[in-house]
């Protein structure tokens, strides 16, 4: 997921062919206070014209708390991004959140749900309320960790190693995991940290996030490479589904491969690998 | 919507447009200078007169400064001017 | 008449003379004649040492008309065309051609001698800057004659472009004219372009601010082909001559780009041992060269040669063993002018010896792949590199149409959009490299490959890279900025676009 600001043109108009799977239009952080009128015409006027090249079109607007939060929803809604990225999420903010955009969906006709909701969870409460943030509203399809305003929060140094934010990001991984929704791991700060950022793409895959902030385009193909299936994963997979398509033309209910038994939690992980690889374009689909 | 007072919106970067919007006399009137004024000249022109008439303005000066932005661009940043000088 | 890319030109030009029109980049070769040169002998115990530039036009019998040439290894940093233009001038000369294989904007005082008919007929493989808008605006009596790197050498071999003096600027010269560009305060490396002016000129002055003792070697240009020496203080701006390093791409998008031709060039399968590259030192063009350089040290690729302008960057992969050889037509940074001083294998390549279609083979013929540039290209593959889209002259072939002619895989690298300009179009403004020789186009957005090339679309056919049609890539790039004006000209032309074989494929008339 890659964060662009919302208030520049030439970054917007170029965001779809970096290689990101989503691209992040930003109204907060990324503008100033005087330019947030600026930046949320030039991003609505973006969404209704631009081919966005099947990237997932996510806007972070600012909080509902800023004042600016519903001026953003009430623009960006209707104009139907595939999803909101909510700063400082809490749960009363998401539930808020999740009955103006039904109201929007369907004053302008969308079909009710449409519309994604990705909790930006930078708070220790954050951190702490994650199962319930999900659980309020079904439009959650992801959690995306923010470590810097995390570890600000809880007044401790953020470091490139990440030993501090080790319990949130095994926390979100395990809440995302238990509720079926992605968790995408924070951003790497240093930008020209090409090593860095491959270690800490590393350790999130580990723990169990499924993808990664990026905050500079050169960092889409570390984090991209780190998340994809490898080859030899990708291989493995191909032959535990032909062994269960053979298995399946002989009538047998369990088969092995490798001398192995193969059971449905396998198997769903081989058609998760192939799904993946599918879907970033590794195999023809 | 009426023009009170001046306002400008965008940037002079590549690929925006530098919108200064100001109270005008007689009707809309556009001044251009852009870095693709003989290929898009008139279609530039032709999208923030176009923007001016969907916001129902009709009293503006509209001075832009353009760097080879893209349609949605144009009239983003005329809206938001437009916005700005009417508050 | 409609020549082979369908342009529309006239039989006839004043100027310039007959036109013989492109018929196709294969079209007009076989058989050819070498002019014969016409020169003074030097006895023993002649001096050619002269103690001015004034003294050595006088020596050369310098007259109306004549033909007077420079080469550009100085690049932007030259300060000898315009100290040789202004003493002819002040000599009362007239009706002067300059045959500069470059014109870059310190050139400027040029303008003036146009303005003044000092000079009314420019040969030149590239134009950028006042001198180029001058041209372009019709301050030139006659047309400008722009050609290719190959094209000059052939043109200069044949005696289709007769040079009365050729000046050479030489960083470092000996007191009977041995030159190099090796070493010296304004040393720039390799002198590719100024051989065939110093075998072929009548008469050949040697300008240097570094002479030295007899005798001095290497020798790059000998003093076989030089009548006269000249010292003068400084000959050129070394920050002008040479930049410091030159720089790969940090833009996201040229990375990207970059990437896509390196996979595609892969993926076609030239990946492999003796392989042979050129690109050009634009910042994307030397990303796909770091992308290359990836894959080929992953394979464990031993290539045969890298060629061109070449750059530090180049250097880097050769001296890390991916090349077993350099042809180095001109140096473009310190490093590569340091390597060509030193490595036995960083070989100097004369502009014949480059790219003249007209001899027993150049170096062009035996390229894999090449990475071009374009300003505009169209949907029969015309690449443009002469005109920016509003019709003004900023640039030239240089070695673009040598190279596309040349190598099995010639790739354009190009935004498909640069500030609201879509770079495909549906005719190119003007025609500098014919469509026949370009091979594929990357963008961003998607590669397109020529349909001439069904060899190479039936490799990529199982292909993960994102292939479309080059009307759809035009398509692609209209839909964002809308489709521009055009621009209109007068009837009037103002530059001839010759063809590396001399065939004239295009003319640039002034812009209304």
């Amino acid at each position: 997921m890659l964060f662009i600001p919302g208030n520049n043109p030439s970054m917007i108009q170029n965001s779809p062919f970096l290689g990101a799977d989503s691209i992040i239009l930003d109204l907060e952080d990324a503008v100033s206070l005087d330019e947030k009128d600026s930046a949320r015409c030039l991003v609505r006027n973006a969404l209704l014209s631009l081919d966005f090249n099947g990237c997932e079109k996510v806007v972070r607007i600012n909080s509902i708390s800023s004042g600016f939060g519903y001026d953003d929803i009430d623009a960006i809604a209707r104009v139907k991004p595939d999803a909101f990225l909510i700063p400082k999420a809490t749960e009363d903010d998401i539930e808020e959140i999740d009955s103006l955009i039904s109201t929007i969906e369907r004053e302008e006709g969308f079909k009710l749900g449409c519309i994604k909701l990705i909790p930006l969870i930078e708070t220790a409460f954050g951190v702490e309320d994650v199962f319930n943030i999900i659980k309020s509203s079904k439009r959650i399809v992801a959690v995306l960790l923010g470590a810097e305003d995390l570890t600000a929060d809880m007044g401790i140094k953020r470091t490139k190693e990440g030993e501090e934010i080790f319990y949130a990001r095994s926390r979100i991984a395990s809440v995302c995991a238990a509720l079926k929704v992605d968790a995408i791991d924070t951003p790497f700060t240093d930008v020209n940290d090409f090593e860095g950022l491959r270690k800490d793409a590393e350790k999130a895959k580990l723990i169990g996030m499924s993808g990664k902030a990026a905050i500079n385009p050169r960092q889409i193909d570390v984090i991209n490479e780190v998340f994809s299936p490898s080859f030899d994963d990708i291989n493995w997979a191909k032959r535990v589904i032909e062994a269960y398509e053979k298995a399946k033309m002989e009538g047998k209910g369990v088969f092995a491969l490798d001398g192995k038994m193969v059971d449905a939690p396998i198997l769903l992980r081989a058609k998760n690998i192939i799904e993946k690889a599918k879907a970033i374009g590794l195999i023809k689909g | 919507m009426k023009i009170v007072r001046p306002a400008k919106a965008g940037t002079m970067e590549s690929n925006d447009i530098y919108i200064m919007v100001y109270p005008n006399e007689n009707g809309n009137e556009i001044q251009l200078d852009s870095i693709v004024l003989k290929q898009f000249g008139n279609q530039i022109k032709k999208v923030i007169m176009d923007t001016l008439n969907e916001l129902e303005v009709e009293n503006a000066l509209v001075v832009a400064k353009d760097r080879g932005a893209l349609d949605y661009t144009i009239k983003a940043r005329v809206e938001t001017a437009i916005k700005r000088a009417c508050e | 008449m409609i020549n082979a890319v369908k342009r529309e030109i006239p039989e006839f030009i004043e100027g310039y003379g007959k036109v013989k029109p492109f018929m196709g980049a294969y079209a007009n070769i076989g058989d050819v004649v070498k002019t014969s040169v016409k020169i003074k002998s030097v006895k023993p115990n002649d001096k050619k040492v002269l103690p001015s530039i004034k003294d050595a036009l006088l020596k050369c019998g310098i007259k109306d008309g004549m033909t007077i040439s420079f080469h550009h290894h100085l690049r932007n940093g030259d300060y000898v065309l315009n100290m040789v233009l202004d003493e002819i001038a002040k000599l009362g000369i007239k009706n002067l051609t300059v045959a500069a294989s470059s014109i870059f904007p310190c050139h400027a005082p040029l303008v003036e001698h146009i303005k003044n008919g000092v000079v009314t007929k420019i040969y030149a493989n590239y134009m950028s800057g006042p001198v180029a808008e001058a041209v372009s605006k019709g301050l030139l009596k006659y047309p400008a004659i722009m050609h290719t790197h190959g094209g000059r050498a052939r043109a200069i071999e044949s005696g289709d472009l007769h040079i009365d003096i050729a000046f050479i600027a030489a960083p470092t010269c000996d007191t009977y004219g041995n030159i190099n560009g090796v070493e010296g305060k304004s040393a720039c490396g390799s002198l590719g372009y100024a051989i065939p002016d110093a075998m072929y000129a009548e008469k050949v002055v040697a300008i240097t601010d570094n002479l030295v003792d007899y005798p001095a070697c290497p020798i790059e240009i000998s003093q076989e082909y030089v009548d006269y020496v000249v010292v003068v203080d400084e000959i050129g701006d070394p920050k002008g001559i040479v930049s410091g390093t030159t720089r790969i791409t940090r833009d996201p998008i040229g990375l990207r780009i970059a990437k896509l031709a390196a996979q595609l060039i892969d993926e076609v399968g030239l990946l492999k041992d003796g392989f042979s590259f050129q690109t050009g030192a634009g910042g994307t063009s030397l990303a796909v060269a770091a992308f290359v350089k990836d894959i080929m040290k992953k394979k464990n690729i031993k290539g045969s040669f890298a060629a061109g302008g070449i750059t530090g960057y180049i250097v880097d992969m050769f001296e890390e063993g991916l090349f077993k050889a350099l042809f180095d037509v001109q140096c473009f940074d310190l490093k590569a002018v340091e390597s060509y001083k030193n490595n036995k294998a960083h070989q100097g390549m004369s502009a014949s010896m480059y790219g003249n279609p007209h001899n027993k083979g150049s170096v062009v013929n035996n390229l894999d792949v090449m990475i071009l540039g374009a300003t505009e290209v169209d949907i029969d593959f015309n690449v443009n590199v002469t005109t920016g889209s509003n019709g003004i002259i900023i640039g030239g072939s240089g070695g673009h149409s040598d190279t596309a002619a040349g190598a099995k895989l010639a790739i354009v690298v190009t935004q498909l959009t640069k500030a609201r300009l879509p770079i495909i179009v549906d005719r190119v403004t003007t025609v500098t490299t014919p469509g026949e020789t370009i091979d594929a186009v990357v963008t961003e957005r998607g590669i397109a490959i020529n349909p001439r090339r069904q060899d190479l679309l039936e490799k990529l056919k199982d292909s993960n890279l994102p292939i479309f049609t080059i009307e759809e890539l035009k398509n692609m790039a209209e839909k964002l900025t809308g489709v521009p004006e055009k621009i209109e000209f007068e009837d009037r032309i103002v530059a001839v676009v010759e063809y590396r074989d001399g065939t004239v494929i295009d003319v640039v008339r002034q812009v209304r």
